[in-house]
């Protein structure tokens, strides 16, 4: 019986087990990666103490502190179920069967899909959910970015310094996202932005050529090699039956991380915490294993 | 046993990053191609496995797309 299950290793996930480790709690981390989406992050400058870090090296320094301890980390184990009975709860993955006492859920946030034919079929054979990742990739090709919000807006700036030519698909009347980021976009000779345009397909033949719209009634075709779909994020909190949840499905928690079952808390960018940055989910997450601590000290199973 | 490891990545991709340390860490050499700045690569790195996400791992002629761990572990034979 494990006090404290941490489901995740994101910032939220990474922190409450430095806070786990140092309270000396029997704990496990189950999670699919480590560094979560702060590890696709390009640049940030936003995290106290560090002027400018990539996304990757924050996420590095993370792992490098979580290692100080001696933390049981299973990677590649994403969480299948929680299940509450009484004062027990039971996780389970495709591996194992774990009981606790408590558990953190901070298993995050995914990319959103487009749901539209062809976009599995390829998928990394042209259409990608990062261009930080994959863009380069894609120079001197033409591509099509998915989307009008801060990500659609920040894939775009990386693209159009390396590709011949970029289309921004937006489906709403104009682009949202932060002004600067517009204006940047707009003033980039080789962007063109499509609003009231909505994506109906992805063509190819082994690899991409091309995406179809409907833009105000009328359907074009642009021929591309390339589609970076950044239409927002989904939480990744299926897996939780039991808890109380949003209409987007992040879970919903109070301000100290409890949800609504008893011994099971949350943290991070799958709970309905008002801002989703690194260092809120960094400071949530900590508040997190916090409540779970006095929990278990107040039940003294 | 020396193992032929080929490593095909992009400097901004954080899987690429944990996959060449992963390497790094368990003392594997292995040659890195940058396939942002190398075309001829790319394309190797395209006809090889099929797709265009990075990264790609070749480890003796088997080709593992992503940051497999538990995949690259068994083709290094290590625990």
């Amino acid at each position: 019986m494990y006090d404290l299950i941490i489901i995740g290793a994101g910032p939220a996930g990474i922190t409450a087990a430095v806070y786990a480790a140092r309270k000396k709690m029997q704990f496990l981390v189950l999670t699919q990666d480590i560094g979560g989406q702060a590890a696709w992050s390009a640049d940030v400058e936003n995290y106290t103490g560090y002027q400018l870090i990539t996304g990757a090296d924050l996420a590095r320094r993370f792992e490098e502190h979580m290692r100080q301890y001696a933390i049981a980390v299973h990677e590649q184990e994403p969480v299948e179920s929680v299940v509450a009975e009484g004062y027990r709860i039971v996780v389970r993955t495709a591996r194992a069967a774990y009981e606790t006492r408590t558990v953190i859920i901070a298993s995050g946030k995914r990319s959103r899909e487009l749901g539209v034919p062809g976009e599995k079929e390829f998928r990394n054979r042209g259409l990608t959910y990062c261009a930080t990742c994959d863009g380069p990739l894609f120079a001197k090709k033409d591509v099509a970015v998915i989307g009008g919000g801060n990500s659609a807006l920040d894939a775009a700036l990386q693209l159009v310094r390396f590709c011949s030519r970029v289309y921004v698909i937006n489906d709403a009347p104009r682009l949202g996202g932060d002004e600067i980021a517009q204006d940047k976009l707009l003033e980039a000779k080789n962007a063109q932005v499509f609003n009231n345009a909505r994506v109906t397909g992805i063509e190819g033949d082994k690899f991409v050529k091309a995406v179809t719209m409907r833009q105000e009634g009328a359907r074009r075709r642009l021929d591309v090699q390339g589609v970076f779909v950044e239409i927002g994020l989904l939480p990744n909190s299926g897996f939780a039956k039991e808890v109380g949840k949003n209409e987007s499905g992040e879970i919903i928690v109070d301000c100290s991380n409890t949800t609504s079952v008893p011994g099971v808390f949350a943290a991070g960018d799958v709970t309905t915490v008002p801002e989703k940055q690194i260092i809120i989910a960094a400071g949530e997450g900590a508040k997190a294993c916090l409540t779970a601590f006095r929990y278990l000290n107040q039940h003294r199973f | 046993m020396a193992h032929t490891v080929t490593v095909y990545s992009t400097p901004s991709c954080p899987y690429c990053i944990r996959a060449k340390q992963f390497l790094t860490d368990n003392k594997i050499e292995f040659t890195n191609y940058d396939v942002s700045a190398d075309q001829a690569k790319a394309d190797e790195m395209v006809e090889k496995s099929g797709q265009m996400g990075v990264p790609v791992l070749d480890i003796d002629g088997r080709i593992i797309v992503g940051f497999d761990k538990e995949k690259i572990k068994t083709s290094l034979g290590i625990a």
